[in-house]
């Protein structure tokens, strides 16, 4: 494995050309040198080894990682204060999608030249979500969508197919929870506590619905019966115990838990909790016993949220084309394929997901591929952060019973309307 | 009766004991148990394991280093905020001078700010003097942070202390500097050695400044390294490694604490009535 | 003399504090970062909005956060005290093991707070050690009562120590003859306790109490790592303040700044004019000693 990392590196550097390929830095911010890479540190090392391959390659233009708080509300915190004090210590960043309207607007990443990247082969939407009134300003590095994770094992048994749809999930439910021993598990969680996570359960829901939480231009449809459609589809299964009442704490990591101590049938989570709850060393109850497919919806297949980092130039950076060539690097598709080697990552290139010694090793990239192709992206706002909190609020307060369905979301249109017109 | 009044006490130290160390004794278990078995609920870990420990200290997380810095910031903040607020306190204690009470105000104002307000402000001053990605960035503004307390602490306690004692030293020749260091400060060292644990751990454990104000790996100290350990792949933070990392930076305070209390119980009690 | 003394403490004081504190005044005065030009970039530069951000600072979510910050600084505070004084007359009691008894009791304080947030996220999740021991079903970090609870309970545990430790301070300046009189006068322990002993360390009491009343008013990190952000019922005027800047609403965030630091100043005075006589005071009580 580790060779075929190096041999993968070493592909990737020669299908960058080594940096030679664009014009030399006309002074000013567009220089060359050493320079910064701020990102999410890594668990599994594979960054810092690619890292290390390109300074091998680019002696007077190295890379130093700089590691981001872990979560994302650290991660932007860092970015924004060094955006305020226009410091240059960081070049190359790593931002979350929602972000890139915001970080563009405010002018604290510089607009990429289109010809100047190789484009083709990334998944559309994280792409499109790159762009800024038209114009590129970051490149998509991981992507993931959420997928449906069931127990195969109890689906089997009870004689049921993967659901398509809610009402197939229910019917499901019913069946397998009659089973003995199924007694005590409950139907279905996702992600509820009052965090991201929530934004992206909720915008899931509506999607699967059919409808969408904004449309292009950025216009809320909250006022659609689609939305009340996905609402209500979490806030009943609050109501009826389908989900179970402590889903209301869920992270990804509490999901996870759940589904792999059993508790749950059905599971909403990112594609990273497989290979986890795959491990046979006694931490999961469900090796082997279980599958993913694409998340139900109302009437048919469900639309995922997607999730991702792109990588982006720092405005204040004063190596910026040596920045700009990092970045063609890091997302090139032999330097994804060589990272989905080392991590399991999700890649931002289609290419990655057809390799055959990925797919036998992750054998749901299939579906993963099938999920990000037709997942929406999260709201494009330049205030998608207050957007976010608003979601938030108002779901949260429906699924705790606080507060009705329609009121939420006849709040939320507004509130999000006027966050769309405010900016 | 007498055997109930000899046993309360005991009683009593082992409530409080026991309300300390039972979180902490989580702490540490769950820092022995293999990342399987972090949410094993058994009173011990089984089997133990030191794999968190060996994953703090893998190479990529220069811990070591982080320590050092730790040990670093944290040392320099102690020794100058003691120095410093043993003279203000002393000062404000014994001298007469006008504006005392407006000098004490201004000095616990200054802890009346919140903290995660000062950081942009901040930012913005150490990057145009040059201080970024520097001992003294995170010096000074701990250094500021302990003050306050420092500074009170000392003064109720040098006023405490009676002043015949100091008038008797003058009598016998000293200068008021000797007096202070050869009758006052002897006395005053519980006081002194109170303020030094408290600002020790408060400068050890500053993480907000620290992380904004160094960005190069080799000058990060321990609690930023601790935020940024990273799991597998992104949301699965390792609890277990940061529990143990956790105990690692507990652990130098306990038993600076162990050292230390020789000189906090001295003092008045056993020094000052000879 | 005192000037050459105190100058060092304030010059460190002005710099890191006071000057952001100027800061933040102004920018409290100041808004930007709200509107686009027509190529969808932000209107850089900020005005002059007078005392707008304050008198937008001031609903629900504020009086919320305000309710929060004020109960949880009286009841933790409170507690501290009690067990506090406790943890000191036990540590200045005991005589075996009294290093051990000391440095245990000193350990709660010393974790970073940042990871003992985590600590008591992971003993009150759902299915933690929480639920276990005391056999309930409480969702601990949810937005509801029991969050307070777990915040209060977290604090207290963490901060109950820093009170020991000053009043211990306290404690041994109280030379040994005054309990033993008391002791020949024929004085209970309780009534030693309350008659010798508390009024002669209600110095150290006070300032360790003022302290905490300061940190308590500013708590941040504790609920936000425990409970987590904008949660109505642990949200505190700090985590008002970082999540304005989170939005990179630094006008607005500043102007929360200010205003809880006008509430310290508040509290901090009507705490010292009505019981801290002997902070500020300059004639020692001669007679308390003797």
């Amino acid at each position: 494995m580790k060779r075929a990392l190096a041999m993968g590196i070493a592909a990737a550097l020669v299908v960058t050309g080594c940096g030679t390929s664009a014009p030399e830095g006309s002074g000013g911010n567009d220089g060359r040198g050493p320079i910064t890479f701020a990102t999410l540190k890594d668990g599994t090392g594979t960054v810092p080894k690619l890292v290390e391959a390109w300074n091998a390659k680019h002696p007077d233009q190295t890379v130093r990682i700089i590691d981001l708080p872990e979560g994302a509300d650290g991660q932007r915190q860092q970015l924004i204060q060094q955006a305020q004090t226009k410091s240059d210590t960081y070049d190359v960043i790593t931002i979350d999608l929602p972000w890139n309207a915001e970080f563009a607007a405010r002018r604290w990443v510089t607009e990429l030249p289109r010809e100047q990247f190789d484009l083709d082969g990334f998944f559309a939407a994280p792409l499109k979500g790159s762009d800024y009134r038209g114009k590129l300003y970051s490149i998509p590095h991981f992507t993931g969508a959420g997928m449906l994770y069931y127990r195969t094992d109890l689906l089997g048994r009870a004689g049921v197919t993967p659901p398509k749809t809610w009402a197939e999930m229910k019917a499901a439910c019913a069946k397998v929870l009659a089973l003995p021993e199924a007694a005590g598990i409950s139907c279905y969680a996702g992600q509820y506590d009052k965090y991201e996570g929530l934004t992206v359960n909720f915008s899931e829901a509506v999607g699967s619905a059919g409808g969408e939480v904004t449309d292009d231009s950025g216009k809320p449809k909250l006022d659609t019966p689609s939305a009340k459609a996905g609402l209500d589809f979490l806030a009943t299964g609050f109501r009826d115990g389908t989900v179970p009442s402590d889903a209301i704490t869920y992270k990804e990591e509490e999901g996870r838990r759940a589904f792999q101590q059993g508790k749950v049938l059905f599971h909403r989570n990112w594609a990273y909790i497989h290979p986890l709850m795959n491990a046979t060393d006694g931490s999961s109850s469900v090796p082997g016993k279980f599958a993913v497919t694409v998340v139900p919806g109302a009437s048919g297949p469900g639309v995922s949220t997607l999730g991702g980092n792109n990588l982006a130039v720092s405005a204040f950076s004063k190596k910026q084309a040596t920045a700009r060539e990092f970045i063609k690097y890091m997302t090139s598709l032999d330097t994804q394929r060589a990272h989905a080697k080392g991590s399991a990552y999700p890649m931002t290139r289609t290419a990655v997901y057809q390799d055959p010694e990925l797919r036998a090793k992750y054998p749901y990239l299939p579906v993963l591929q099938e999920a990000i192709s037709n997942a929406r992206p999260r709201p494009t706002l330049v205030r998608y952060g207050d957007a976010s909190s608003a979601i938030q609020e108002q779901v949260y307060a429906v699924l705790g019973g606080k507060t009705s369905a329609e009121q939420a979301l006849s709040t939320l249109q507004r509130q999000l309307s006027e966050i769309a017109q405010g900016t | 009766m007498t055997a109930v009044r000899r046993l309360a006490p005991l009683l009593g130290i082992g409530v409080i004991i026991l309300y300390c160390l039972a979180p902490f004794y989580w702490m540490v278990v769950s820092s022995f148990r293999r990342t399987s078995d972090i949410f094993d609920m058994s009173v011990l870990p089984s089997p133990w394991s030191l794999e968190n420990y060996q994953a703090v200290f893998s190479g990529q997380n220069q811990f070591t280093r982080a320590l050092l810095n730790s040990l670093v910031v944290a040392g320099v903040t102690t020794a100058c905020t003691v120095l410093l607020g043993t003279l203000a306190g002393y000062a404000l204690a014994r001298l007469d001078f006008r504006f005392k009470n407006l000098v004490l105000a201004l000095v616990i104002a200054t802890s009346m700010f919140p903290g995660i307000s000062l950081v942009v402000p901040l930012l913005k001053l150490f990057s145009e003097i040059g201080w970024i990605d520097s001992y003294q960035a995170m010096i000074v503004p701990s250094m500021s942070f302990a003050l306050p307390l420092a500074v009170w602490n000392l003064t109720t306690f040098f006023r405490q202390l009676p002043v015949e004692l100091e008038e008797a030293a003058t009598v016998d020749g000293c200068t008021r500097g000797q007096a202070f260091r050869k009758v006052i400060l002897p006395i005053a060292l519980p006081g002194v050695f109170t303020t030094t644990i408290i600002v020790f751990v408060v400068a050890w454990n500053e993480f907000v400044i620290a992380l904004s104000m160094v960005s190069k790996p080799e000058m990060q100290t321990a609690t930023v390294r601790i935020s940024q350990f990273a799991g597998f792949a992104g949301y699965d933070s390792p609890f277990g490694t940061q529990m143990a990392a956790g105990v690692i930076v507990t652990v130098p305070l306990v038993i600076a604490v162990l050292l230390f209390q020789r000189w906090i119980i001295s003092g008045l009690t056993s020094g000052g009535v000879k | 003399m005192a000037a050459l003394l105190l100058s060092p403490t304030l010059l460190v004081l002005g710099l890191v504090v006071g000057y952001p504190l100027l800061a933040a005044f102004r920018e409290s005065l100041y808004r930007g970062g709200d509107a686009l030009d027509a190529d969808g970039f932000m209107v850089s530069g900020d005005r002059f909005v007078g005392l707008d951000n304050y008198t937008e600072a001031l609903g629900s979510r504020f009086w919320t956060a305000f309710g929060n910050t004020s109960f949880f600084t009286f009841t933790t505070v409170a507690i501290e005290v009690v067990v506090g004084t406790a943890m000191a007359l036990v540590m200045h009691k005991v005589i075996r093991g009294r290093g051990l008894v000391r440095a245990s009791i000193l350990v709660p304080w010393a974790i970073p707070t940042a990871v003992s947030g985590l600590l008591w996220r992971w003993i009150f999740q759902s299915d933690g050690v929480a639920n276990e021991v005391l056999a309930t079903d409480l969702l601990w970090t949810s937005d509801r009562w029991a969050a307070k609870i777990a915040v209060i309970i977290a604090d207290t545990w963490k901060t109950a120590p820093f009170v020991g430790l000053l009043v211990l301070a306290g404690l041994q300046l109280i030379p040994n003859e005054v309990n033993e009189a008391a002791r020949l006068d024929g004085a209970g322990a309780w009534q030693r306790l309350w008659r010798v002993t508390l009024p002669l360390v209600k110095p150290a009491l006070l300032v360790a109490v003022l302290f905490r009343l300061l940190d308590a008013l500013r708590m941040f990190d504790l609920p936000f790592v425990l409970v987590g952000p904008q949660k109505g019922s642990v949200e505190t005027l700090s985590m008002l303040a970082w999540s304005e800047a989170n939005q990179v609403r630094y006008g607005p965030a500043a102007a929360y700044s200010v205003i809880l630091f006008l509430y310290v100043v508040v509290i901090a005075f009507v705490f010292v004019k009505m019981l801290g006589a002997d902070l500020l005071g300059d004639k020692r009580k001669k007679g308390a000693s003797a």
